[in-house]
C-alpha cells in the first residue's frame, strides 16, 4: 500500500421496496409483511454476464454501509472499509459488491420502527416476528430485481455469517460460493442467555412501554445496558485486560461512589450511549430474537447435509479468542460440510481480539479471503 | 528436467515421485500439506481436485491465498468426517514416523481413498544403522535431524518392516520406489537394488486388494 493518498469512494444509500400488497411476503411465521423497503448500498460495477456479484452480510446491528463514503467530506467510511474497495482484498475494481440493511433493522430497511400502512403509525410491537430465513427472502427479492441469477460469493461474520449459511441452505442454485465467518448452525444456550439478558434491559426500561415509544422519550436506559451486555461477548478476557486491564478513569483513587472509577465501565458506557444515538431498541429485540432461533439442525436433520450444496466452495474462518461463537462451532459447520461432499476450506485465525476481531484489520484474514476470491473469480 | 516439473524443482524430491504417480483430473487429499506445494503442482499441471490438511495457520493461509482448498486441523481426527472413497489418492508424504497410531490410521485413510500413497524415512539406512553400531549413538542424520529428546519421530521405520506391516494388515503394495536424496531432499536418484540399506526414504502406493 502506498501513502498517495486515493480519492474516496463515494457511495450512496439506495431502496428497493417490493411485496405490495396484497402480494405481502410470507413469513416463517405464517403472518404476511407488506410492502418492504431494503435499504442497499453497491460498490464496482456489475460486469455483463452478472457474474461478478459478491454479496456482504451485515451482523446484527450493521447497515447497508459496508464500505466508502457518503461524500468527499465524509470522514466516516462504512464499517468494513479495510477489506472492501479498490485493490483490497474484495476487490471493487473486479467485483460488484452489494450490502442490503437486513429486514427487521433500524437502518432505512423494514422494521419495527416503520410506519405500519394499516394504522399510520410505527409497527412498534405489532411487527411481526422475523427471522434469518425471512432476512435472506428479502435479500433475495433485492438481488433478483438487480438481475442476478447467481452470486459470486457472499460473506458476513456472525449474524452475517448466519444469513451465509441460511442462502446455501434455502438458495443453493444462487450461490457460487461462500465465506461464513465467525459464525455458528445455531446459538449456544450462553449466546441466548447473553441475548435475554439485554431484550430484559430493554424491556424493564418504564420508558420501553410495550415497544409503543415512538413519538416520546424511548428505552434509552434499557438499550444503552443491552449495549453493554454486548459489547462484552464481543470483547475477549485478554483484550479487556489489555485493553483496561484495572485502570482508573480520570482519577487517581478510588471515588467510592458509584460514577464509574474504572476505565472499562466508561468504556460500556460511551459504547452504550453512542448505540443508543443510532438504533432502535425493538429492532435489537426483533434481530437477537431471530438469532437465537436460528437453527440449521433442527428438525429433520442438518440442512447444510444436501446434494444440492456440494457445487458451493466454502471458506470457514473462526477466530482463536471468540466465546460467543467459539471455533468448535465453526469447525462443526466444516465436518459437515465433509460430509456432504462441498469443496470446503478452514482456517482459524489467533486474534485475541474475542468475537470483535472479524471486523478488525488482519492481515491473515485479507490473504484468506483475497485468495479465496481470486481463485473463485477464475473458476467462473 | 521438463517444464513440467520445474514448477517443483525446489520441491522435495520425494515429492516429484509422488505427483509423478497421479493421474490427471483426479481427487487428492494431501495429509500434512505444508504451504502447498504439491498441491500448487498437481491442480496447476494435472488439473486435480486437491484438498489439504494442515495443522500450522500461517501455512493454511498461504495455501488459500495461492488458491487452494486446504483446512486447519489434525488430520487424524479430520480425516474420520470424509465418506467411503472420497478420494482417488491420499497422500501422506514424511509423516507416518510422527503417527501415534499407524495401525489405526492407514486402513481408515484407505477408506476415504482408493490409494494411499506414504512416504518414510528410512531407518534401515547404512548411516543410521552405522551411527548406533559404531558410535552407540541414537541416529542424527539429514532426514532424521533431531535428538531423541526433541524429536517428533516417535515410529521407527525400515522399508522391510513397513512391508511386513503390510501384509500383516492384509494391504496391497501396488507400487513401490525407493530413494536416495541429498541437498536438503530436494534433489535424488531412485535406488534399484539393496533399498533397505541405501535408500533414505521409501515411497509406497498402497491399496486394498480385490
Amino acid at each position: 500500500m502506498s501513502d498517495k493518498k486515493l480519492p474516496k469512494v463515494v457511495v450512496e444509500k439506495k431502496y428497493f421496496t417490493f411485496a405490495e400488497p396484497p402480494n405481502e411476503m410470507v413469513l416463517d411465521s405464517g403472518a404476511r409483511l407488506g410492502p418492504i423497503t431494503l435499504a442497499y448500498e453497491t460498490l464496482g460495477r456489475l460486469n455483463e454476464d452478472k457474474s461478478n456479484g459478491v454479496l456482504i452480510l451485515h451482523a446484527c446491528t450493521g447497515d447497508s454501509h459496508v464500505a466508502g463514503y457518503y461524500s468527499e467530506e465524509d470522514q466516516r467510511p462504512g464499517w468494513w472499509d479495510n477489506m472492501i474497495g479498490p485493490g483490497k482484498p474484495v476487490d471493487t475494481n473486479r467485483f460488484f459488491v452489494i450490502c442490503s440493511n437486513i429486514l427487521g433493522s433500524c437502518m432505512g430497511s423494514t422494521g419495527p420502527s416503520s410506519i405500519n400502512p394499516k394504522t399510520g403509525k410505527p409497527y412498534g410491537f405489532d411487527f411481526p416476528m422475523v427471522t434469518i430465513k425471512d432476512m435472506v427472502k428479502a435479500q433475495k427479492y433485492l438481488i433478483e430485481h438487480l438481475g442476478i441469477k447467481k452470486i459470486m460469493s457472499m460473506l458476513g461474520g456472525s449474524v452475517g455469517g448466519m444469513q451465509v449459511l441460511r442462502w446455501c441452505a434455502d438458495y443453493p442454485e444462487m450461490v457460487r460460493s461462500a465465506i461464513p465467518i465467525a459464525t455458528t448452525t445455531r446459538h449456544s444456550a450462553q449466546a441466548i442467555a447473553f441475548n435475554e439478558v439485554a431484550r430484559q434491559a430493554i424491556m424493564s426500561d418504564p420508558n420501553w412501554k410495550g415497544g409503543s415509544y415512538y413519538g416520546g422519550p424511548g428505552p434509552d436506559h434499557g438499550l444503552a445496558v443491552a449495549r453493554m451486555i454486548g459489547h462484552v461477548t464481543y470483547l475477549s478476557d485478554e483484550s479487556m485486560r489489555s485493553k483496561f486491564g484495572r485502570k482508573l478513569q480520570n482519577r487517581t483513587a478510588f471515588s467510592y461512589d458509584f460514577n464509574g472509577d474504572f476505565e472499562v465501565e466508561s468504556y460500556l458506557r460511551y459504547q452504550g450511549a453512542k448505540f443508543v444515538a443510532r438504533f432502535d431498541a425493538n429492532s435489537l429485540l426483533y434481530i437477537t430474537k431471530a438469532g437465537d432461533y436460528f437453527d440449521l439442525e433442527r428438525g429433520d436433520g442438518n440442512l447444510l447435509v444436501n446434494d444440492n450444496l456440494s457445487h458451493i466452495r466454502f471458506l470457514v474462518i473462526s477466530f482463536s479468542s471468540d466465546w460467543l461463537y467459539p471455533t468448535y462451532q465453526s469447525k462443526a459447520i466444516v465436518s459437515t460440510l465433509k460430509k456432504s461432499g462441498s469443496d470446503v476450506s478452514f482456517c482459524e485465525i489467533d486474534a485475541r481480539w474475542g468475537h470483535d476481531a472479524f471486523l478488525m484489520p488482519n492481515e491473515q484474514m485479507d490473504k484468506l479471503i483475497g485468495g479465496f476470491l481470486d481463485r473463485i473469480s477464475h473458476e467462473c | 528436467m521438463n517444464a513440467e516439473t520445474e514448477l517443483l524443482e525446489n520441491t522435495r524430491f520425494d515429492l516429484q515421485v509422488i505427483a509423478s504417480w497421479i493421474s490427471p483430473g483426479s481427487r487428492v487429499l494431501d495429509l500434512g500439506c505444508g504451504n502447498g506445494d504439491l498441491l500448487y503442482y498437481l491442480q496447476r499441471e494435472k488439473q486435480v481436485h486437491g484438498t489439504g490438511i494442515e495443522l500450522s495457520e500461517s501455512k493454511v493461509a498461504r495455501c488459500i491465498e495461492r488458491g487452494l482448498t486446504v483446512l486447519q486441523g489434525d488430520f487424524q481426527e479430520e480425516v474420520h468426517d470424509y465418506p467411503d472413497l472420497s478420494f482417488d489418492f491420499v497422500i501422506l508424504s514424511q509423516t507416518l514416523q510422527q503417527i501415534m497410531e499407524p495401525k489405526k490410521l492407514i486402513p481408515e485413510l484407505l477408506r476415504v481413498g482408493r490409494r494411499v500413497i506414504v512416504s518414510f524415512p528410512n531407518f534401515g539406512h547404512w548411516l543410521v544403522r552405522a551411527q548406533v553400531l559404531f558410535t552407540g549413538h541414537a541416529p542424527v542424520t539429514d532426514q532424521l535431524p533431531y535428538e531423541w529428546y526433541d524429536t517428533p519421530n516417535i515410529r521407527v521405520i525400515t522399508i522391510k518392516d513397513f512391508k511386513r506391516f503390510l501384509r500383516m494388515a492384509g494391504i496391497r503394495l501396488a507400487r513401490e520406489v525407493a530413494i536416495n536424496t541429498h541437498h536438503h531432499d530436494r534433489e535424488g536418484h531412485i535406488v534399484t537394488y539393496l533399498t533397505n540399506l541405501r535408500a533414505t526414504y521409501g515411497i509406497m502406493m498402497l491399496e486394498l486388494p480385490g
